[in-house]
Formats: C-alpha cells, structure tokens, sequence
C-alpha cells in the first residue's frame, strides 16, 4: 500500500506545472474572470491547451488525445486547478469525441474529431426531454427514416450552451419495442438545420446556459447515424460511468477551499480575521476532510483503472459525494464574502470583493444543477443500491 | 501507487477470518465476554500461538515487525469479528509503551510474554479530570532509594480488571498542565498501594479506575521526557482503533442489507422500499469515506517523506470521519433494524456499542475536528 507517484510521474508533474505557469497568462486568468461571456474566453483557452496537445485527455493517441495513464491524467487535473485554469467545456472533448472515436466509423471520425481538438465545432448534448429527465429512456424524439434521411420530430431541454452550438448529439427514438432502451439511435443534427429552434431558459444564476432545443421536420443524413440503428443507447450508457467520475470534481473543489480561505483570511473580525474564528473554522475543516477522503476514495478508483479494471458503481459514489461537497463549498463562499454575494453582474464591479460576490452567488446557483444533472444524486443512489448492495 | 493490503497482509486477515468463522459465532463471542474476566483466556492464548500478537513488535524484540499497514490489516478483522479479547489494550498499548520504552532490560524480559500472551498489561495515562488531555496528569511519583512512589488515580484503564502489570504515567516536576516532566513507571498491579475499582464497559469490556498510594515503581522511560514516547505509542492506537472501527461499519453495513431483505412489512421485504435504500445507500458512502481516509492515512504515515505535522494532521483528520461516520452508520444500523436493533439477541447492538466506545476513546469527533483545525489553520 502507497500513494507514491512514480518518478516519470513526478517529472510529468513538473511539465505541466511548468506549462500552466507559462501558458495561463494573466492576460486569459483577467478575461475569464471578468466576462459576462462564455464561448471566445473558452475557445481561447481550448486552442491554448490544442497547441500543446493537452486538450484531450481522454483520447487515444492516434485520435490526436493524449495517451495519459489514469495517474497522469489525475496529475493535469490537480495542477490544472492548483493554476485555477478553467476546465475544458464537455460537450465535444468529453462527451461526443469519445462515442465517436469507440463506435463511429472512419468518415466520421476523420469529419468530425479534428474540428473537436481545435475547438472549430461547439457541440451540444441532446439527451433529456420534457417528459424524460431522470428516466432517460422515456425519450420521444422520433427519427423516421425517408431515403437517405431522417425527419426528426420532437424536443429537447436543458441543453447546455445549445445557442452557441453548431452541432448536436441526441437520443432519438427510432424504433419501439417492449424494452424502451432497444430503440434509441444516436444521431449527430447540424444545429443550421431548417426546422431547429432554440428557446432560451432563464435560470436561477441569471445566466443564459440552458435551453429548449425543438426539431420540426428536421432532415438528417442518414450518415450522421452512429454506429448501428436502435443501438444509441448502449452507446450513451459507456461513457456515463466517465462523465460521472469527472463531475467528481476533486482538483476543483481543492483549488475552492484554498481560494475561500484566502478570502476569509482578508475578511476581518472582531479578533483577527474571519479565518481565526472558530465556527467558521470547524465550517471549513467539516468539508475538507470530507474532500481529502473523497480524494483518496478517488484515488482508488484510479488505481483500479490503472491495473485495467473498468469504473463500476464507485463512479455514482465519487458523483454524490463530489457535487455535495461542491454545494458546500459554493455555500461556504458566499457565508466568507457576506452581502456582496449578492451582486449580480461580474462585469460590473466596485472592489474585488463585489467581483468575488457575483461570482459566488453565480457558482452558487447554478452549483444547484450539479446534483441534479448526469443523472440526479436520487438516481446514482438507486445506481448503488442496486449494483454494489444488491436491493 | 496502490491501495490494496499486500499478499502476505491479505493471509494475516484471512487466518483471522476463518478462524473467527469456525471459532468465534455471535453466541461464542458472547459466551468469551460473559466470563468473569469480560474476555476467553484461551482464545487470547489461540491468538498467540496462531502469531497475531506479535505482529506489530519489532523482530529485535521478537516480533513480526509489522508496521502501521500490518496492524491495521489485523485490527479491521478484529473489528469484523467483534473480538473481545484485549488485543487492543494488551497488544496495542501496553506493549506498544513497553516497545518505545528505554529499560532495555524490561523490555526484553516482558514483550516475549506480551507476545506469547501470557502477560497482562494494562496502560494507566488519563485522569479523570483532564478528560482527553495527556498532559494534564496530577499523579506524581517521588524517587524513592531505587524506584519511585506513585499517587495518584487514574481512569478508565483497559484491561484493568486483568492486568498483572501497568504502565502509569505520572508527574516528577512541572505543573499539572505541562507536557514536560512526565514520566512512565511500571507497577504491579497487585503492589502495595494499588487499589483496582473495576468495572465493565458498554462494549463489554472489564475496565478499572486505578489508586495508587505511594505505589513502589520502576521507572521505564527518561525522567520527565514521556510525553513524547506516549505520543507516539498514541499514533499507532489511533491508527488500530480506526481499522476496527471500519472492520465493524463494513459488518452493520452488510447486516442491515441483509435484514431488510428479509423483513417484510406491508407484504414486501421492506429492502424494497426506496426511502430505506437510499438510506443504505449513504450508510455505504460513509463507509467507503471511513475506509478510504484510513488507507490514505496508513499510506502517509508509512512514507517517510511524510512530516511528523502532516501525520498528526492525517490522524486527527482520520479520527474525525471515524467518529462522524461511525455515529451515522451506528445510528442507521439500529434504526433500520427496528425494534429488533433494540435487543441484545441481535449482534448489531453490540457492535454498535463497540463503536461507540472507540470513538470515545482518547477524544470524540469535537476533540479530534479541533486539533486538525490547530494543525491546519493555525499555522
């Protein structure tokens, strides 16, 4: 039993660190900080990391990704946080990149991969609906084959960043059989098509990030069809168990507590500073070690994945406990800031304080989501239930 | 990097496995801890024989030479199968002081037979009125010709009902609070001037609240410079009680899986019921908690890169999710047992209490939540 990291691991460490010192200029720390805006501060960073060759992690080497070992990855990610560089947005590097490179085939990999790397297509994630969130498999968007085409029919919601987007990944209904998972294809719709509207949805962040996506006689070619009709869900179902381990969020939730003690360290009071006080001392360490045990427990998921086992049921646990101790960090930020946590415009600022305030109440808010998106912290509960306790 | 118990540490816990799975039914273990003494003789003398005992001394004192990752591995499964015996007080604290002692002389007379388990010891630090604090000793011993007399009284001593021997901590210069001029004595428990008041715990073990009235002892650590040596003897009890701990969380844990599943209520096994599984659900993710902070903390404590501020800090940390978790998981296990969680026929009570009283020992969640802020916040 150790924790060690190898001594190539360490000299890897040392690359990256120097990399984030060099590349993640204050010029880019400033704009994304400061900007009410989502996609050019992002597609900025993303073609940073694509010059280096460090956008994707996740992918093979011969898909242009980096071929890291589990534990190399889990070291880019710490230091990533410990720089408190943003993380890339999911949608294309995470989420679609990898079901296309497992089970599209050449011309689309050749298609669409490259345009992922380089940030040149903003992708979107069609997968709930009105009537399907939590119980997925209740999808209606029909796909009815017409020649080489197929019409698509139907609505989506929740769909993150959609207006920025020139493509999206659904789950469409292309078949109905007694098991509802049978007949679900993954298709690929150009966001450009005729017949798609994109409806805002005003959340509670003041921030414009979700939508309603709606297809009316949408023509797809039949190209777009990933891998095999009526097989989209087992495709989908792969990669869940990786986005829930990410949604874990360690590195980031670390990078938090230093960046919120250094804040309550400013704060005064009535005997020193709001970090001597003793409740807001015991605040802190209920949650960090909670988060360093989440780590460990992180890191022994990682360890069986290095020695080749695949990430079962652990995944939901690091899911749970991850995003609650993301919501407690989101609510110890804005008890540390006080009544600026109220502000709300990051753009519009009198003193640093309001600037961290807006974007506490920002973190906070839409930090809601997190235990509710990749399937709720209920569903991953009844994931546990049935696969590790057997009920 | 790897967080598995090695080969060699896997068969040390499967020995004590499937001897507790022949030997050691929840009315055997009953049965051990009903005897006058709170504990089977001759299961503590099948302990020795089978080389459990030994394992956390050093081979020069004819141990295993186990380190912290050994004794853990031992101790979870001493957890698992609620032993009784007082492997803990006997193996882990009085031997384990007896190890960091400098009378090479005792030494080499006396752990052979803590080893071979015909010694019983018991570890008298903590007074009654420090609570959890160490340094707060009021017993004093004054040199007399060769030895030293001890008084003073000391409370809740493990083991203390049994003990033929004990390790006291007590003051030769300082004040009461004062974490020098402490220093460790050997005394026989049946001496003149030492009065044994025991009694039995929750957890069924015999205990005892020690007097000693200018009690003749041998003096087995540097004058006035014990502090230090209990510390580090403390780590290692810190690190064997939370391994049981886990070994008992994972048993409630898998016994109140199996007893909803065959509980039925409204027609159904009440497993069935969603609010209970969720339930079950977070008393798995307070296990998984407990048990990856403990293979974090062996992982750190074991790499000597690791500094002595950082290993407290892990310790204190550790201790706190223990106790945290072990309330939840104690709590829950009771609750979704029912009424039945209320008898003493079932086992989940029991192990219950045993958790209860690791995490009464030595400090609770507040004592231990207050020194990780110290050691973390306060530069």
């Amino acid at each position: 039993m150790d924790n060690r990291f190898s001594s190539a691991d360490l000299e890897f460490q040392q690359e990256v660190r120097a990399f984030f010192a060099s590349e993640f200029t204050d010029e880019i720390k400033e704009l994304i900080a400061t900007s009410e805006e989502t996609k050019a501060p992002a597609v900025k960073w993303q073609k940073i990391l694509h010059k280096k060759g460090w956008v994707a992690p996740d992918w093979p080497e011969k898909f242009g990704g980096t071929g890291w070992s589990p534990v190399q990855k889990y070291i880019f990610e710490s230091e990533r946080c410990l720089a408190g560089a943003p993380d890339v947005v999911p949608f294309g590097l995470r989420m679609v990149g990898p079901v296309i490179f497992t089970f599209g085939n050449d011309e689309q990999q050749q298609r669409f991969l490259p345009r992922i790397l380089e940030s040149e297509d903003w992708w979107c994630q069609g997968y709930s609906e009105p009537g399907a969130g939590s119980d997925l498999a209740a999808l209606q968007t029909k796909a009815v084959r017409d020649g080489d085409d197929y019409i698509v029919n139907g609505a989506k919601i929740w769909t993150t960043y959609a207006q920025h987007a020139d493509w999206i990944f659904c789950l469409v209904r292309t078949g109905n059989f007694e098991k509802r998972q049978q007949g679900i294809s993954f298709l690929l719709i150009d966001m450009n098509s005729d017949g798609i509207q994109v409806n805002p949805i005003h959340t509670i962040d003041n921030h414009h990030s979700l939508n309603e996506v709606v297809f009316e006689n949408v023509r797809v070619p039949v190209e777009n069809l990933i891998g095999v009709e009526n097989q989209g869900w087992t495709y989908a179902k792969a990669l869940l168990a990786h986005e829930r381990t990410s949604i874990a969020g360690v590195a980031d939730s670390k990078r938090w507590l230093m960046d919120i003690k250094e804040i309550a360290k400013q704060q005064s009071n009535a005997d020193g500073t709001l970090f001597d006080d003793p409740l807001i001392q015991q605040r802190f360490s209920d949650i960090e070690i909670e988060l360093m045990a989440l780590e460990f427990m992180e890191l022994r998921v990682l360890a069986k994945l290095s020695s080749g086992e695949t990430p079962g049921p652990e995944s939901s646990l690091l899911k749970i406990k991850g995003t609650e101790i993301q919501q407690a960090l989101q609510e110890l930020r804005m008890q540390v800031i006080g009544a600026y946590s109220g502000s709300l415009r990051i753009d519009q600022f009198n003193n640093d304080l309001q600037q961290q305030g807006s974007y506490a109440r920002k973190e906070y808010m839409y930090g809601r989501a997190a235990t509710i998106y990749g399937g709720s912290n209920e569903v991953q509960r009844n994931v546990i239930a049935k696969a590790v306790l057997g009920l | 990097m790897n967080f598995e118990y090695s080969e060699e540490q896997k068969l040390l816990k499967e020995s004590i496995e499937r001897w507790a799975q022949d030997n050691y039914s929840f009315d055997q273990r009953n049965a051990s801890m009903n005897n006058d003494v709170g504990y089977s003789a001759e299961h503590y003398a099948t302990f020795a024989e089978l080389g459990w005992l030994s394992v956390p001394f050093a081979e020069d004192n004819g141990g295993y030479g186990g380190g912290v990752i050994d004794l853990a591995a031992i101790m979870e499964e001493f957890g698992r199968a609620l032993v009784v015996e007082p492997v803990f007080a006997n193996m882990v604290m009085f031997g384990g002081l007896l190890e960091q002692s400098n009378h090479a002389q005792l030494k080499a007379e006396l752990i052979p037979q803590v080893i071979d388990g015909s010694l019983m010891g018991g570890a008298a630090l903590y007074e009654a009125q420090a609570r959890f604090d160490l340094s707060n000793i009021a017993t004093t011993a004054k040199a007399d010709g060769e030895h030293y007399a001890i008084t003073g009284t000391k409370s809740v001593v493990l083991n203390g009902a049994s003990a033929q021997k004990l390790i006291v901590l007590a003051r030769t210069s300082g004040e009461q609070r004062d974490e020098a001029g402490l220093s460790l004595f050997l005394i026989d428990a049946d001496a003149a001037g030492v009065s044994i008041n025991r009694y039995p715990l929750m957890d069924g073990q015999q205990v005892a609240d020690v007097s000693f009235d200018n009690a003749s002892g041998v003096l087995i650590s540097e004058l006035g410079e014990a502090y230090g040596l209990v510390s580090r003897c403390m780590d290692r009890a810190q690190v064997a009680l939370c391994a049981e701990a886990v070994g008992i969380m994972e048993v409630l844990n898998r016994a109140t899986v199996e007893y909803t599943k065959t509980r039925k209520q409204f027609g159904v096994p009440i497993s069935t019921f969603q609010a209970l599984q969720h339930r079950m659900v977070d008393m798995f993710m307070s296990f998984e908690q407990a048990k990856s902070m403990l293979v974090g903390t062996l992982c750190e404590l074991s790499d000597p890169e690791t500094s002595a501020h950082d290993a407290q800090k892990m310790l204190a940390a550790l201790r706190t999710l223990i106790a945290k978790t072990g309330k939840h998981i104690g709590d829950e296990a009771i609750q979704l047992h029912g009424g039945m969680g209320m008898t003493e026929e079932m086992s989940v009570g029991h192990y219950v209490r045993r958790l209860m009283m690791i995490n009464l020992m030595f400090g609770d969640q507040g004592f231990y939540q207050k020194r990780f802020n110290q050691l973390a916040y306060q530069n």
